[in-house]
């Protein structure tokens, strides 16, 4: 059955905007895409919102719902209290397009800095085989949908634009991590650039990139400490200093 | 105009537009780390009533100071001075530095502070106030990555707060085989340091995680594997062990003053 919801949506684009006062019918089981959807379809026919496959999986329609960076369709709507304000705005790391859409190519740019798999040369097609165990760790970052929800929330690039420059961001942090662990790897300075050229040392681990992620992948936890981790055994391990076995990695 | 304010993002005048309770949990964590301080640091200078009857503070152990009381040594070794330029110096303090360092260091503690204490950020999406960030590149926070050197110090004073817990079970004449409140509360406290030392993510990666190919060594993967389970409850042992040791220290520091008398089993 039908019920009103009170809906903020933010309109505008680079030069101006504000929130927009709606309300709209919703239905049992509908979630915050549907609502917008038929905000599109009756009173707002020009509203900007992307979006692609609906089931979480192609990262698309990310937003901020009362101020948390998510998927609006993967938000239901009975999440919230009937009676309940929904606020929705546009991510609010990247620079605005138009409504809900915004320029999110910081992301590809940075996803272009990072070199990509380094199997050894001699390797020929069909030739590796990969346990279980040495997939599991990878496995778990390839399920980024790349929403850039982590990216979004990450506040050293959120609340520091002049940051962008120097900080990949936790989307690519797990990347980095991914090929670092990969059995097959061979290029030898990830560690090193991670730390020096992607700005894995800017983060504080504070968590926000974990929390927000649709696919909970345990972007801190699983990728971006242990890198630190790699990075003070390159770097700052006494162990390694006292027993003479500190290796220098070559720069590229 | 930086961050979410900056000219080409949605223009939008607040800092955040959370509707829930996000400054709750920063509040609380201030609250009860910032009451952790002021007890700790009171009873760092105390320099007093951290043993009785073969129970000795987690705060005054390993006691290395000549001023320490002779039974709360490590068979009488003591080699550091009473005191330092004419002050008298608390056994408490020659130590503090490496459970501190560890704590300081760790990286949950570090989400937990930067959130309440620097508000970097306060809470998720929630607009920090500073205006420029470097994380933990320079100094003092690139010393962060000294976590490992305190997680080698935390081994060795898990060992010797072991033997604490351990020697606990004397009775007040000194024979074996007697259990107190005070036993039950230093091996209560032994024990989740070392599921705060072992579920530490430094300990991860030293037994395995810095591998990249698991099934070349089935023992470490195994270890990791083990050390990972403990690793998802790192915050909780973060918290309960920081609770163990404040309260075994109130435990010792009431026992020592008379206020409170330690009842034996048997």
């Amino acid at each position: 059955m039908a019920r009103k919801l009170n809906l903020r949506i933010w309109r505008g684009d680079a030069t101006d905007g504000g929130l927009k006062d709606v309300q709209v019918d919703v239905n049992e089981g509908e979630v915050v895409l549907d609502v917008i959807h038929r905000v599109q379809a009756t009173q707002m026919g020009d509203l900007a919102v992307r979006w692609n496959c609906k089931a979480g999986k192609c990262g698309s329609c990310s937003m901020e719902i009362n101020g948390k960076p998510r998927l609006a369709c993967m938000t239901q709507v009975a999440s919230f209290e009937e009676g309940e304000t929904i606020t929705v705005t546009p991510l609010r790391a990247f620079p605005v397009i138009k409504d809900l859409v915004t320029d999110v190519s910081f992301n590809y740019k940075k996803a272009m800095e990072i070199p990509a798999f380094a199997p050894p040369a001699d390797l020929k097609p069909g030739e590796a085989r990969m346990e279980q165990v040495d997939v599991e760790r990878s496995q778990e970052f390839r399920k980024c949908i790349e929403c850039f929800l982590c990216q979004d929330v990450c506040h050293v690039v959120r609340d520091h634009e002049e940051n962008k420059k120097s900080f990949a961001g936790p989307r690519f942090f797990i990347r980095i991590a991914e090929l670092d662990m990969h059995p097959l790897d061979i290029l030898k300075n990830r560690k090193r650039t991670a730390q020096e050229e992607h700005g894995l040392g800017m983060c504080n681990i504070t968590k926000c990139c974990t929390e927000v992620c649709p696919e909970h992948i345990k972007i801190t936890d699983n990728a971006i400490i242990p890198m630190k981790e790699r990075v003070v055994d390159i770097k700052y391990d006494p162990a390694r200093m006292f027993a003479g076995l500190l290796k220098r990695e070559k720069r590229s | 105009m930086s961050g979410v304010f900056s000219p080409t993002r949605a223009k939008i005048k607040e800092r955040t537009l959370r509707t829930d309770k996000w400054w709750l949990e920063p509040a609380i964590t201030f609250g009860v780390l910032f009451s952790f301080i002021i007890y700790a640091t009171f009873r760092a200078f105390e320099g007093a009533n951290y043993y009785k009857d073969h129970l000795i503070s987690p705060f005054y152990s390993p006691c290395l100071s000549e001023a320490c009381v002779p039974e709360a040594t490590i068979f009488g070794w003591t080699p550091v001075s009473a005191t330092i330029f004419n002050f008298a110096l608390s056994p408490a303090l020659i130590i503090l530095i490496f459970p501190l360092g560890f704590r300081m260091t760790c990286y949950y503690y570090r989400k937990a502070y930067y959130r309440a204490f620097w508000l970097s950020p306060p809470a998720c999406a929630v607009a920090e106030p500073h205006t420029k960030y470097t994380g933990e590149t320079r100094a003092p926070l690139i010393l962060q990555n000294a976590h490992r050197w305190f997680f080698y110090a935390g081994l060795v004073f898990n060992i010797l707060l072991t033997y604490d817990a351990i020697i606990s079970f004397k009775s007040v004449e000194g024979e074996w085989g007697h259990m107190s409140v005070g036993s039950l509360v230093l091996v209560l406290s032994s024990t989740l340091l070392w599921f705060y030392s072992l579920s530490c993510h430094t300990c991860r990666h030293t037994v395995g995680g810095r591998l990249k190919h698991f099934s070349a060594h089935p023992i470490r993967y195994k270890l990791w594997s083990w050390v990972s389970v403990l690793n998802h409850k790192h915050q909780q042992f973060a918290w309960y062990s920081l609770a163990a040791v404040a309260f075994a220290d109130i435990y010792v520091r009431q026992v020592a003053t008379d206020a409170w008398t330690n009842f034996y089993f048997f």
